[in-house]
């Protein structure tokens, strides 16, 4: 960067936002974060931190403002705010809705996955890898990758592949390569795992488009800093319609990258609540005979602990050993969180809420017949919440739809079909497959 | 080689010739036979033996030992088990703890290193090798090992350079676990021109360096040796040898003795390095 101003309006803005100097110096949330990998990934990392300083931080060579540009014109961005009428009405409140279900690819995913890709571009680097859990960081990884022309491979969990195979196919149809993960119980933590360890035998021509606000520094301030237009959108949006900012925000919480999104720009606005959603599954229980969490509660539940590069909360056993985790969305199934988020938690500035399957079942259907919204089983965890919750609220409330429920059909039509879902309509005709 | 770290034990093995310090996962296929296991390398020559505590997320390692991990903790292997194994293990080489920094900060109260590094200094171990633990991390891992009289030993990558190296060279004691390549752990047919360039590296640093990843025959070991190691760490040839016991369902003593075997083979190829070097050196 010269010494000159920065030539956009943005940078200086940016600047302010919370955890930025501490991003910059060392990647630590108070006792949060860190750099836990193998010596052979420190020399990637320390050049993926120069990097994100430079180009992120800086718009050096303007890479905010192509990321901006392309964000728009291939992203559609920006999404809308939109005017809940009938929730509104129901919870005797204003509700707004962030439609991150509108970006293309249906989620909130493409913002972090364009922005590292294109960020692997001014690297100089060749090749992309990424995890993926259910398979919507990996479709949107492809997408940007084909849309970015970078040879782009995914790895996925054995299992997972199994059970998202549309998800495998749009990756496909976007030229990346599946690569399954046997490991373990071949699922998200696993594909994670197993990305390090190929990144760590091609660091030198090979950026690692991590999916969410996890892994060492500089990957949670980076991802972070991505997904951060969904909030400063939001927040923009609010004064216009209402002329002033929400009095809540909330939203789903797996590993953090929507969450942080959607609060990063709100963080400073004291008056504004800030509510992370996460999957409570069947039971906050554990099973630790079996290693098995059968929920997603890190923020709620979780111990800190050193997994994937940082120290945060996480679900793990009286040894250390990682939980098994599990929620209904395949999405929020993550036995961490983002280190920042762990921190904010701490210090009582986001308020952490377990959701359970059951009532993120009828959220989703609340959502789809009462708003014409079908939302993903992730977001649905929000409106379990809204439901539960709305008293606690104050008067104008912003909830992320963090993306769209497509790809969540057939479970959906399963999980309904076992349970009494309020609202629901009868589903047995669909059960056994459609 | 003097003596820079804590443990006198560790000095000693790398005294007066190469050492052979091979690694197995414990409890890995289960608890018996892994006491079976591991005092075959005793009796095959090693100097120091490297075990490893298994962790659920082993992002370091290979396929071959992540095998080894899932077997391990499916038999119910657990950081109080390993301490019982240490103790109840009889070998004359002195033993180092392989593993990963969760389960070292969970031990005990939770909340950091020194209860797991003393439970370790109780048992009898002699140090530990951490992988997802950088020099940046490692300051209260570092000042308990010092406490209780262990050493804490640092891998150098062919990636690790100027500040970083010399991070770790300030905080490193023991020997330092030089990396023979970039990726994870697994046995190679070849082993990689960059040891040379990293030996030449650390020349100047007056620690033991034993060069570990991909090590898996005789040849290898006279190879590195040789080219200036002061021992070589094998890993992944010996939990080939564990899960092919597994998979051919073959008795436990049978295993061992592949084990011994090997390790003959590997610390003959050491010695055989090391004396080819000694006479390069006399003759020069």
């Amino acid at each position: 960067m010269s010494e000159t101003e920065p030539t956009t309006n943005d940078a200086p803005e940016l600047s302010r936002r919370p955890g930025r100097r501490r991003g910059r110096d060392d990647g630590k949330f108070g006792r949060y974060g860190g750099q836990y990998v193998p010596e052979a990934l420190m020399p990637a990392i320390e050049e993926l931190t120069d990097a994100y300083e430079r180009y992120v931080l800086d718009n050096e060579d303007g890479f905010m403002d192509e990321f901006r540009e392309r964000l728009a014109d291939f992203g559609g961005r920006p999404t809308p705010l939109q005017r809940a009428e009938r929730l509104s009405e129901r919870y005797d409140r204003e509700v707004y809705l962030k439609r991150e279900d509108l970006l293309h690819g249906g989620a909130h995913k493409l913002n972090n996955a364009l922005g590292q890709v294109l960020l692997a571009k001014y690297m100089g680097k060749e090749r992309i890898v990424a995890e993926t859990g259910a398979g919507q960081h990996g479709t949107a990884t492809a997408m940007a990758a084909a849309h970015l022309d970078m040879p782009c491979e995914i790895y996925m969990g054995e299992r997972d592949i199994n059970r998202q195979r549309p998800n495998v196919f749009r990756m496909k149809l976007n030229g990346a390569e599946v690569n399954p993960v046997t490991a373990g119980r071949g699922t998200l933590k696993e594909a994670i795992s197993e990305t390090m360890r190929d990144w760590a035998t091609t660091v030198e021509n090979t950026h690692y488009v991590i999916g969410s606000v996890v892994g060492p520094h500089p990957f949670p301030v980076m991802v972070r800093d991505f997904q951060a237009v969904i909030s400063e959108e939001a927040r923009a949006q609010s004064i216009e319609k209402t002329g002033d900012l929400p009095t809540d925000v909330v939203a789903c919480a797996g590993g953090g990258s929507n969450t942080m999104g959607s609060f990063a720009a709100f963080v400073d606005d004291e008056s504004v609540a800030l509510h992370a959603i996460e999957a409570g599954g069947s039971t906050l229980e554990v099973d630790e005979e079996a290693g098995v969490a059968p929920n997603s509660a890190s923020l709620f539940a979780g111990e800190e602990g050193v997994l994937h590069g940082a120290r945060t909360k996480l679900l793990q056993d009286s040894d250390g050993q990682i939980m098994e985790s599990h929620s209904v969305s395949s999405g929020l199934d993550y036995a961490g969180v983002g280190p920042e988020l762990a921190y904010l938690v701490d210090e009582g500035r986001v308020t952490p809420v377990a959701v359970d399957d059951d009532a993120a079942l009828e959220g989703f259907h609340r959502l789809s017949n009462t708003e014409g919204i079908i939302p993903a089983l992730e977001t649905a965890h929000a409106f379990g919440y809204l439901e539960e919750h709305a008293e606690d609220l104050g008067e104008r409330v912003v909830v992320t739809v963090s993306g769209r429920g497509d790809k969540d059909l057939e479970s959906v039509i399963e999980e309904t079909d076992k349970r009494d879902v309020a609202g629901a309509p009868d589903m047995s005709m669909f059960s056994g497959g459609i | 080689m003097p003596a820079t770290g804590n443990s006198e034990a560790l000095a000693a093995a790398f005294e007066g010739g190469p050492a052979y310090v091979p690694y197995l996962a414990v409890g890995d296929p289960d608890y018996d036979a892994s006491l079976e296991y591991v005092e075959a390398l005793d009796r095959g020559g090693a100097d120091v033996i490297e075990l490893g505590l298994p962790f659920s997320e082993p992002i370091a390692e290979g396929p071959t030992i992540q095998g080894a991990v899932v077997r391990s903790l499916e038999g119910g292997m657990t950081p109080d088990r390993f301490f019982a194994f240490v103790e109840k293990l009889d070998v004359d080489a002195p033993l180092v703890c392989m593993t990963y920094y969760n389960l070292i900060y969970q031990y005990g109260d939770g909340d950091g290193p020194r209860d797991f590094v003393e439970k370790a200094a109780e048992v009898g171990l002699e140090g530990f090798v951490v992988p997802d633990l950088p020099a940046e991390e490692a300051d209260p891992l570092r000042e308990a090992c010092d406490e209780f009289g262990l050493d804490l030993v640092f891998i150098v990558a062919p990636t690790t350079t100027g500040d970083r190296l010399e991070r770790i060279m300030s905080r490193v004691s023991g020997y330092v676990y030089v990396q023979a390549r970039l990726g994870t752990t697994g046995a190679k047919s070849d082993v990689a021109d960059s040891t040379t360039e990293s030996l030449d590296r650390l020349r100047e640093y007056d620690v033991p360096k034993a060069v570990g990843f991909g090590i898996s025959s005789g040849e290898h070991a006279e190879r590195i040796v040789a080219g200036g190691a002061d021992g070589i760490i094998v890993g992944s040839a010996l939990v080939d040898i564990v899960a092919e016991g597994v998979e051919a369902d073959l008795s436990t003593e049978a295993v061992a003795d592949r084990l011994e075997s090997l390790s003959r083979e590997l610390k003959a190829g050491a010695e055989r390095g090391y004396a080819a070097r000694t006479e390069a050196a006399e003759s020069r």
